[in-house]
């Protein structure tokens, strides 16, 4: 009997979870590791971040349905892996640490026979003076209870507004090292819709603050599309959107500080600045979950299983890195998510490391990156949770001895459907699909297959988004049919 | 909205507003749902290895 022990319960570990689960039946054990007792579809924090939807239209309890997949549960947080087992433990385990279930604070070593790390991104509010709910000036949409804390200070915020009060809105990234604007890009124009609904919009100066080089570029290197008889860029298609909602944009810009009506600034010019603000919505850089690991001697190898971010090293080409930009290749990019030192470790989502970034790596002259990160979250996540499950089931049940099934960003593509606004009749989105999520430009003269690529506005997306919120929901809760809903 | 000349504004394009008018057509977006969707089953048909 074999254990396969997940690290992480969200889209692509809670994916990698229940297939396994499903195909690997009784005579083997499955088991997540999370500290969360709720699952969250993260996409529609976004809605409940403007009082368009409850938080409990968003999560759901993670135990009853693991009850029914089977699925040994733990809630609790990973603190280190021992990939060679310990001197008191002959074979490899992880160390976890309680955070429910009654035993809070109680240590655990866990062993397994396959490890998938997806402990998704530590949100890391703390590399931003200021930044941040907790012990910041801004709110965030990250979690379930962070969009109903900043749906309450909009509400406030609207309050004021309908009193007669001006106010200005600032929206967008917080750090120049962020990943996810496009969460950034939703609450900017679901704030604008729902000021709009409330008829206090022209009290309201809205501004869109990023560290991407051009709009439009969410950290895949922008893309390009076919739109009124020309191949155009995507930054053209976003900055008609927020001249069209009346919403100012600040690109390139490093936030180094926020004090409670203000942020400070850089930009990739290095010139510093600062924009006033009473009501501020960013999105914190992510970093790896913090896990160490360990040899059979306990010394610490943690350098050698993680990149300096925390992110999982896997079968990437990890010496391109230090490349100049026009050096990267598509082939970087990891296949089978599996770590080369330990091959039974798996890494999917957040959790592994990229080779490098997608965007072109841009520097500040007093040296401060500027420049957005790799996104590894939504489709692809969830497809490389599956990838791995397939693979190891292939491993486990069928006696194969590499892994059978790949999930390599360079040859998958991305549906990103994004709200500007919710309605059955008044919302809209911007569908998007790209393919490759990696640019390949010695494949396609754009980087990208323009028959896969293309992107459009309008109240269909918006039907797309909200059949997906509930169609996601039913596959994760383990509904009936729950497997031909795709990834 | 108002365009400012020579502020970042004015040299994007701005939907006319027969695009606008399309856009929340429920007959229009009704096909333009149908459309995506397709797009999007490709693209996850053609993704999977």
């Amino acid at each position: 009997m074999a254990r396969v022990v997940i690290l992480g319960g969200g889209v692509s570990g809670h994916t990698a979870a229940t297939f396994l689960a499903k195909w690997l039946g009784r005579d083997h054990e499955v088991v997540v590791v999370t500290p969360n007792a709720k699952w969250n579809w993260i996409p529609s924090n976004i809605w409940v971040g403007v009082g368009g939807m409850r938080k409990e239209e968003v999560i759901f309890e993670l135990d009853p349905v693991y009850k029914k997949a089977g699925i040994d549960y733990r809630q609790a947080k990973a603190i280190s892996i021992h990939p060679e087992g310990g001197a008191d433990v002959a074979k490899q385990f992880v160390t976890i640490e309680y955070t429910g279930q009654g035993k809070e604070g109680n240590s655990e070593q866990l062993t397994y026979d396959y490890l998938v790390n997806a402990t998704g991104p530590k949100l890391n509010f703390g590399a931003t003076e200021g930044l941040g709910p907790d012990n910041g000036y801004t709110v965030s949409v990250c979690t379930a209870d962070h969009a109903v804390h900043a749906s309450e200070k909009l509400d406030e915020l609207i309050a004021q507004m309908k009193s007669g009060e001006e106010k200005k809105i600032l929206i967008g990234t917080g750090h120049g090292m962020c990943t996810c604007q496009g969460a950034a890009f939703e609450y900017t124009f679901n704030v604008d819709h729902k000021l709009r609904e409330e008829g206090v919009r022209d009290k309201a100066t809205i501004t869109y603050i990023s560290n991407e080089y051009e709009l439009g570029d969410f950290g895949v290197g922008g893309m390009h599309i076919k739109l009124g008889g020309y191949v155009t860029s995507g930054k053209v298609f976003a900055e008609s959107l927020y001249t069209e909602r009346n919403v100012k944009w600040i690109k390139r810009a490093h936030v180094n500080k926020v004090e409670a009506d203000r942020v400070h600034y850089e930009s990739l010019d290095g010139s510093m600045h600062e924009e006033e603000f009473d009501f501020s919505m960013l999105i914190p850089p992510f970093a790896g979950a913090g896990m160490k690991a360990y040899d059979k001697a306990g010394e610490d190898i943690t350098s050698k299983i993680f990149n300096p971010g925390g992110f999982m090293f896997v079968d990437a080409d990890y010496s391109k890195g230090a490349k100049p930009f026009e050096d990267w290749d598509a082939a970087d990019w990891p296949s089978y998510l599996q770590n080369p030192t330990y091959k039974n470790m798996y890494a999917v989502g957040i959790a592994f490391a990229p080779p490098h970034l997608i965007s072109k790596p841009m520097k500040s002259p007093n040296g401060t990156p500027i420049n957005p990160t790799p996104p590894r979250t939504g489709m692809p996540s969830a497809m490389m949770g599956k990838a791995v499950a397939q693979s190891l089931k292939d491993i486990i049940l069928n006696s194969a001895t590499e892994p059978t099934h790949t999930a390599n960003m360079s040859e998958m593509g991305a549906a990103c459907v994004a709200s500007a606004g919710k309605g059955i009749f008044s919302g809209s989105a911007v569908a998007m699909t790209m393919y490759p999520v990696i640019p390949n430009y010695k494949k396609y003269e754009y980087g990208r297959d323009l028959n896969g690529t293309f992107g459009e506005i309008g109240l269909a997306g918006h039907w797309v988004k909200h059949f997906l919120h509930f169609a996601f929901l039913w596959k994760a809760k383990l509904k009936p049919f729950w497997t031909i809903i795709p990834e | 909205m108002k365009i400012k000349p020579y502020s970042q504004n004015a040299y994007t394009p701005v939907p006319s507003a027969f695009t606008k008018f399309r856009r929340n057509c429920v007959i229009w977006q009704f096909f333009r749902f149908i459309v995506i969707n397709i797009k999007m089953t490709v693209l996850i048909l053609k993704s999977h290895h």
